[in-house]
């Protein structure tokens, strides 16, 4: 008999469940599948109620973020052989709240991503017909590692201050207001600071550094926190010395 | 059943749907708009496109080399006005998106970077590493979030245009997380869902590519156009047919058979000169080069895999320091998914379905037949393509036509009268639904389904297709479909019932899959992606025309065919290799 | 209709459950001490400030073999804490030098130094 594998898999199914509880499945072993792939070995052949959500299977468009072993991470790119002679359990991402198996609402994160504004506010607007503005690489450089988030929220799975506190924006919104406001471009730093500096944002973060340890793109979100809270601190103390004269 | 009411539906939130919602935001902020897509707007398969965008902007290029490079690429069957309008307006859209905070990869001066690409003259090829697609997508869909008419439906799946005297005046969809059925009245509707390489067993696309929104307005008698046109991506990994990026052949990368021979230059793409040669070699066009592929297998010159036969390509030359900053993402992709450091080893690849060049026939304005309904993108086939997508003309479109599918619908919306209720489409719609669930005794199961239409569109609609295999195919694919209207739910909940959602994307893919079948049946010759192993020349006496599949409830879709348009580029020889240069 | 989503509620021992929470709770709780110590400095400064008598009481309660304990508990919490600390200092500082990023170890070994300059500073003044 060819070798398997045994996924122990949280199963919620609002409608005739109370609450969650694990189901196990047995899946053949291959040295280059991914969990991904045994869960849609699962849904193709021996469950086709487990519901979950993927889509490119290349650790980029962010679905597939799912608690494995009790860490986060996309199920697109933990292989199996990592776990081989093991139990694998899967989970839905903590912190969020399961919408029905493996699919968690999503709500509270898109609220916290737009609320901080993360779009190019100009220092000067100019015409297309002007052209480009111009950055050279090294200015695309400071900001460029903030650019490469999935919105995939293991950070937010992974950070006990959102656990603790579900009003705090959270890693991966914070560091894409650090983002835009390290662009050379932009002039919207002010305009993000009532959110991003308030007590529910920069604050709350006590620099556990969990977010930055499991994120699948090396973003680094601590350390755009720890650089923001730097930032607004100058911010405010020049603010205290001369007041009105900056923002 | 809920209604809501709005000016504009758009249904697909990726680079073409986004571009299409913020220009409504643009010409009318008053317009109240519903961005409906079945995933949030960064899951959306524009965010895999690695390579880059083509725009004109560079003193040494000119539109009318991207204009030519377009035509040629696509073996004459772009509609040379639409082509004409693309390069025109395509750097643009590129220079709004820098405005909007692009991350551009740049030149020492500040200035934007450009990369050559196959099938391109001269290098106009904007990029952002080799995320491009993933920058464009969140750049869209972060500027997205600045216009509040912009509403959006994230996770509703949307199964049935609303028509009525003959004019489209919405959408019906499902809320995906409770299962909630919704009708979207709409004085205009745009599709930009993207492609349906999931018809297919290998393929670049992700899950969600199952052409939903083709399939949509098919059925609500708009023709599909130039569906037998699929692009097969030379090189994709074994086994996850992740993409490996045009860009790193652009950037100097090489393709080797198993004896290290470079064999392009033996399939009229020579001189193999040791520096990247635009528009030959490795920087053909990727229909020459899947075929080229195709040929080398047959004379058992390629690598065997457990994952089926490979070539290599081999970046090793270009050094870390550039992998690094150039192509990170294809040295991450190639690390984790086959354990090869491009940096060190050779890439194993072979050719991967990627791109529907076929799609909704539209004009030039992305309007369709339907009065009322517009697409854009790769959905959509306004014609640019042809026979023959090259790469980076797909970003660059998604933003060019999706912004001006959005100004269109804009400019209907604000010229036709709102709708009225429309109780019968909805309770049709949920008919259908209620009959889905209650169907009992089906044997076949969605994924049994899926992979027998799979396996029959690779056996008989891949690279090369003949009569023989084409008829076997619109065969099984006409068994399939009568086995799908049979088929049971295994999950019967409201709840995120992916089994249904799987269900109703297969119903989709069939349709779409016999349109693909049958045109490509009826197309007696050989033109770009599609070759037929009994016509293999270019018939332009018969065949310089679109073919247009239309549904037919019971039965294959007839075929008709429209002539393409030519404004100054009269059909001649492709060339490329030495003599194009 | 038929939504009901599911929230996990967070436990009391959540730090348990993950290696990486007991290492942050670990620094939290050296913080406590790093503070319990100064604060008995501030102390001292008072008796000191009060006279003679008082200042001696202090010490001999400092030389105790329960205050030695606590002072070397201390210290252990406090080269765990500036350690950790230090680690995470090129997250917090990074710098750029001709648009390239300074390597982490550079900026982590900065405060090294700092911290011996700093403490050789503080040795020579108390005559040691």
């Amino acid at each position: 008999m060819s070798e398997t594998i045994t996924l122990e898999v949280l199963r919620y199914r609002p409608e005739t469940d109370s609450e969650p509880h694990f189901q196990r499945y047995t899946v053949p072993y291959r040295d280059d599948w991914v969990v991904l792939d045994a869960l849609n070995h699962i849904k193709d052949n021996l469950d086709a109620t487990l519901s979950y959500r993927w889509s490119c299977h290349m650790a980029v468009c962010g679905s597939c973020g799912m608690t494995i072993n009790n860490e986060p991470k996309l199920s697109c790119h933990t292989f199996l052989r990592d776990y081989r002679g093991g139990v694998i359990r899967v989970e839905p991402l903590d912190h969020f709240p399961i919408e029905r198996d493996l699919v968690i609402v999503m709500d509270s994160f898109m609220e916290k991503l737009s609320g901080v504004k993360p779009w190019l506010i100009p220092k000067q607007e100019k015409p297309l017909s002007d052209g480009e503005y111009l950055q050279s690489p090294a200015e695309l450089n400071v900001f460029h590692q903030y650019t490469q988030c999935i919105n995939c929220v293991l950070c937010y799975a992974a950070c006990p201050q959102v656990g603790l506190n579900e009003d705090f924006v959270g890693p991966a919104a914070l560091a894409l207001a650090h983002r835009y406001n390290l662009d050379s471009r932009d002039g919207g730093k002010g305009a993000r600071a009532d959110v991003v500096a308030s007590n529910e944002g920069i604050w709350e973060c006590t620099f556990v550094g969990a977010c930055s340890q499991v994120c699948p793109k090396q973003v680094d979100p601590a350390a755009a926190i720890q650089q923001t809270k730097i930032s607004a601190s100058v911010d405010w103390l020049k603010d205290l010395l001369t007041p009105g004269a900056h923002r | 059943m809920d209604v809501i009411e709005i000016d504009v539906a758009i249904v697909g939130a990726g680079g073409a749907g986004l571009r299409a919602a913020i220009a409504v935001a643009e010409a009318d902020p008053t317009l109240t708009q519903a961005l409906i897509s079945k995933v949030y707007p960064m899951r959306s398969h524009t965010v895999a496109a690695e390579g880059g965008a083509a725009g004109v902007i560079k003193d040494n290029d000119s539109l009318d080399n991207h204009f030519h490079d377009t035509v040629s690429g696509g073996d004459w069957l772009c509609d040379q006005d639409a082509v004409e309008l693309f390069v025109n307006t395509a750097p643009l859209e590129l220079l709004q998106l820098e405005h909007w905070g692009c991350p551009w990869s740049r030149e020492a001066n500040g200035k934007v970077a450009v990369r050559p690409f196959g099938g391109m003259k001269i290098e106009r090829t904007w990029y952002a590493a080799d995320k491009t697609g993933f920058h464009i997508l969140h750049t869209l869909f972060q500027t997205s979030l600045k216009y509040p008419s912009i509403k959006r439906f994230d996770e509703y799946y949307s199964t049935d245009l609303i028509v009525e005297d003959g004019r489209c005046t919405g959408v019906i969809g499902i809320e995906m997380r409770s299962g909630r059925m919704v009708a979207f009245r709409a004085r205009a509707v745009v599709i930009a869902t993207g492609g349906a390489g999931r018809i297919f067993p290998f393929t670049t696309n992700g899950a969600i590519k199952t052409g939903d929104g083709m399939a949509m307005a098919y059925r609500a008698g708009v023709p599909l156009k130039d569906m037998e046109f699929m692009q097969y991506h030379p090189t994709g990994l074994p086994g996850t047919g992740i993409l490996i990026t045009e860009g790193s052949r652009g950037e100097g990368g090489i393709l080797v058979n198993k004896d290290g021979y470079r064999y392009l230059q033996d399939y009229n793409l020579g001189p193999p000169d040791p520096w990247p040669r635009k528009k030959a070699m490795e920087l053909g066009p990727r229909d020459r080069l899947s075929q080229a592929f195709w040929h080398e297998q047959q004379k058992g010159r390629t690598i065997k895999t457990p994952h089926g036969d490979v070539v290599h390509l081999d970046i090793r030359q270009l050094g870390e320091k550039m992998i690094n900053e150039r192509l990170p993402m294809v040295r991450e992709l190639a690390k984790a998914y086959v354990g090869v450091d491009p940096v060190h080893e050779l890439i194993p690849v072979r050719p991967v379905v990627h791109y529907t060049m076929g799609g909704i026939h539209t004009d030039i304005d992305t309007a369709t037949s339907l009065p009322g309904l517009f697409a854009a993108g790769e959905c959509a086939c306004v014609s640019i393509n042809g026979a023959n997508r090259l790469g980076s003309n797909s970003l660059a479109e998604i933003v060019v036509f999706g912004a001006r599918a959005g100004r269109s619908a804009a400019a209907f919306a604000k010229a036709h009268p709102k709708p009225a209720a429309a109780a019968k489409a909805a309770e049709a719609a949920q008919a259908n639904l209620r009959e889905l669930f209650a169907r009992e005794g089906g044997s076949d199961t969605v994924s049994s389904l899926r992979k027998a239409m799979n396996d029959t569109m690779e056996s008989g609609a891949g690279i090369y297709r003949s009569e023989d295999t084409l008829r076997q195919t619109c065969g099984v694919l006409a068994d399939l479909r009568a086995r799908y209207r049979k088929i049971q739910l295994q999950d019967r909940s409201n709840v995120f019932n992916t089994d249904l959602i799987q269900t109703l994307e297969l119903g989709c893919m069939l349709d779409v899959a016999e349109a693909m079948a049958h045109s490509a049946l009826e197309r007696k010759e050989s033109r770009g992606s599609h070759q037929r192993l009994e016509y293999p020349k270019r018939d332009d006496a018969s065949y310089l025309k679109h073919s247009l599949a239309r549904y037919r409830d019971a039965g294959p879709p007839s075929i008709s065919y429209l002539d393409v348009v030519i404004t100054k580029s009269p059909p001649a020889e492709r060339v490329y290799g030495g003599a194009a240069t | 209709m038929s939504r009901r989503p599911y929230v996990r509620k967070i436990e009391r021992n959540w730090w348990l459950q993950h290696p990486r929470y007991v290492a942050y709770m670990i620094r939290e709780l050296t913080s406590l001490f790093v503070g319990l110590y100064c604060a008995l400095l501030a102390i001292g400064l008072v008796r000191l400030a009060q006279g003679h008598a008082a200042w001696d009481g202090f010490v001999a309660a400092f030389s105790s073999p329960p205050g030695v304990v606590f002072q070397w508990l201390c210290l252990v919490f406090a080269i765990y804490h500036s350690v950790t600390w230090f680690a995470l200092t090129p997250k917090a500082m990074p710098l750029m030098v001709k648009g390239e990023p300074v390597p982490g170890k550079l900026i982590v070994g900065a405060h090294y130094v700092a911290w011996a300059a700093v403490s050789a500073v503080v040795l020579m003044a108390a005559g040691v």
